[in-house]
């Protein structure tokens, strides 16, 4: 056995079936805040702001709202997967199974990444419901998707493992990572900012994977797009990094 | 028999300093049933523990079926179900999505007869379908049992397999573990109640303070240190042994009203015709005699206390 595959899909189906179980809290409550997140801001709102680089302000937040949900879904669905097991308990099964950290790795991100790029995909498809879109780079635009999808599901995972309770499971996507998310320019234009603010934003690492998302649909973005992809790439690499030094290491794992 | 567990000087000391193992070394034979007996504390769920993998080794050696525990994980874990003291189960999961659950963690192929078999031994095949939650305690236990065994392992662990069950479930769980001895499976339990050991295990490992006390067969165990006591209840209290009596060691108790003759098990000659014959010579009238034998609960008190 060099590569336990049945471990891998037995996690990856385990964590799946939780979704299917709660259909409305999986998809239906992101998608719901998203069409209200699209009345109050690209109709009500939107109606009374000038367009941004050319795109309406309605399609101008789309990329940044799937984004929002994507973020904070994957470090949620990935923290919660493999926090759960902890409470519970029922870790000391994985961690008696012959299993590599890697494919416990591959099972619970792989699952919470797929959860909140199918989510993400589905506000994609509300969104051709209230604004006329077209994506100049669907592939670039789907790539990025996922990729985001993986890397902060690689952070919730961390955030799962370090968490010892419920509260700071829950504090640290409210008090950091949603702020990031918001600021990293859901739905303004980094060059709306004073450029104090700007400055700051360039230290905003979801700022770079907003802006680059964004340029998939329209070809027009806060940094250039190889410094997008480099950036997600490098966060993706970082994030996996620390899970494999907890993991060597056995921190809040093993005793 | 050969080993199949090989525990070598295995110490485990805890981030808070607490040593829990002290250089302890035992073996587990193919194919036996043995309980680890020892009180709370003493380090019966570290050294499962470290078995299964769930805490490191701060030094020694541990090997299942020849692969080490450390450098060969998958190997020898492949080989073990562990059926852990607490009641740990994910309440929303159905008992066929846990047990599968299971059997893929540990590398087997989803097979849909054993897995029917397995349940259906366990009565939990009509439960199949039913989120854990909805279960009772004892319907609980069974499906950790199914989880430990989902993926036919050759050892079984069972940590504290009868803490709070109730007895129908406990004989279960004997037929059970013999079934599973009889098909070649290996059976280590843990456990404080001795009466447990007595009913199960073919050997008995004392355990106490992290140190292996002795590991002995059970019936050997019972009878080295098994002592037999021989209770004469008298008609007349008496206020001293008489000498013919005091002679073979017999001691009078409560109160003046009852004798007293220990005697060795292993011995050829128990002596009871020799103290039966003084008490005639004697002429002192008895209205009850009786034995009793000495528990693995009094052998073990001695052997702590011997420590």
């Amino acid at each position: 056995m060099i590569v336990n595959f049945y471990a891998i899909k037995a996690i990856f189906k385990f964590e799946m079936s939780r979704t299917y179980r709660t259909p409305l809290q999986s998809f239906a409550s992101p998608v719901i805040a998203t069409v209200l997140y699209f009345v109050v801001f690209g109709s009500a709102i939107g109606n009374r702001m000038t367009p941004i680089d050319g795109i309406s302000y309605g399609a101008f937040i789309v990329p940044g709202l799937i984004m929002l949900t994507v973020m904070t879904q994957s470090v949620a669905n990935a923290s919660f997967g493999i926090y759960f097991p902890k409470f519970l308990g029922t870790i000391y099964e994985h961690l008696s199974a012959p299993i590599s950290s890697f494919e416990m790795v591959i099972g619970y991100v792989g699952a919470a990444a797929t959860k909140s790029a199918g989510v993400g995909c589905i506000i994609l498809a509300v969104s051709f419901l209230f604004v006329p879109l077209k994506i100049q780079h669907p592939l670039l635009m789907l790539a990025f998707l996922l990729a985001t999808a993986l890397c902060f599901s690689l952070l919730g995972f961390i955030l799962g493992l370090w968490a010892k309770d419920f509260e700071q499971l829950n504090l640290v996507p409210a008090l950091i990572i949603t702020p990031l998310v918001f600021l990293g320019g859901s739905f303004y234009s980094i060059a709306m900012l004073p450029s104090l603010w700007q400055t700051v934003s360039l230290f905003n690492p979801a700022m770079y994977v907003i802006s680059g998302f964004r340029w998939a649909f329209f070809g027009v973005s806060d940094v250039p797009i190889t410094i997008s992809l480099l950036s997600i790439v490098i966060l993706a690499i970082f994030f996996f990094v620390i899970i494999w030094r907890i993991f060597a290491t056995g921190y809040r794992l093993r005793q | 028999m050969s080993a199949i567990v090989q525990i070598e000087n295995l110490t485990k000391r805890y981030d808070d300093g607490k040593l829990a193992l002290k250089d302890l070394s035992v073996e587990f034979m193919r194919g036996e049933i043995i309980a680890l007996l020892g009180p709370n504390g003493a380090g019966k769920t570290s050294l499962i523990s470290i078995i299964c993998g769930l805490t490191t080794i701060s030094d020694g050696r541990v090997t299942v079926d020849g692969f080490d525990i450390q450098s060969n994980y998958r190997e020898a874990r492949s080989l073990i179900g562990l059926v852990p003291q607490e009641l740990m189960l994910e309440p929303f999961e159905t008992v066929m999505g846990t047990v599968s659950l299971s059997r893929g963690l540990f590398g087997q192929a989803p097979n849909h007869e054993y897995v029917e078999g397995l349940l259906s031994r366990l009565s939990l095949w009509e439960k199949r379908d039913s989120p854990i939650r909805e279960l009772s305690g004892g319907m609980k236990r069974r499906v950790l049992i199914a989880k430990a065994l989902s993926h036919e392992p050759k050892i079984l662990f069972l940590d504290e397999p009868t803490a709070g069950v109730d007895v129908d479930l406990r004989r279960d769980m004997w037929r059970l573990v013999k079934d599973l001895q009889a098909e070649g499976v290996t059976v280590i339990l843990t456990t404080h109640y001795i009466e447990e050991a007595e009913e199960i295990a073919d050997r008995i490992a004392v355990i106490n303070e992290g140190q292996i006390l002795l590991v002995e067969d059970k019936s050997v165990l019972m009878n080295r240190l098994g002592k037999k006591e021989l209770l004469i209840e008298l008609s007349e209290p008496l206020l001293e042994v008489p000498q013919g009596l005091a002679g073979l060691g017999v001691r009078l108790q409560n109160d003046g009203r009852q004798l007293s003759y220990s005697y060795d098990m292993a011995t050829e000659k128990s002596g009871i015709p020799e103290v039966l014959g003084a008490l005639k010579i004697e002429g002192i009238g008895f209205s009850d005699v009786h034995t009793e034998q000495s528990s693995l609960e009094d052998i073990f008190i001695e052997l702590v206390a011997e420590r």
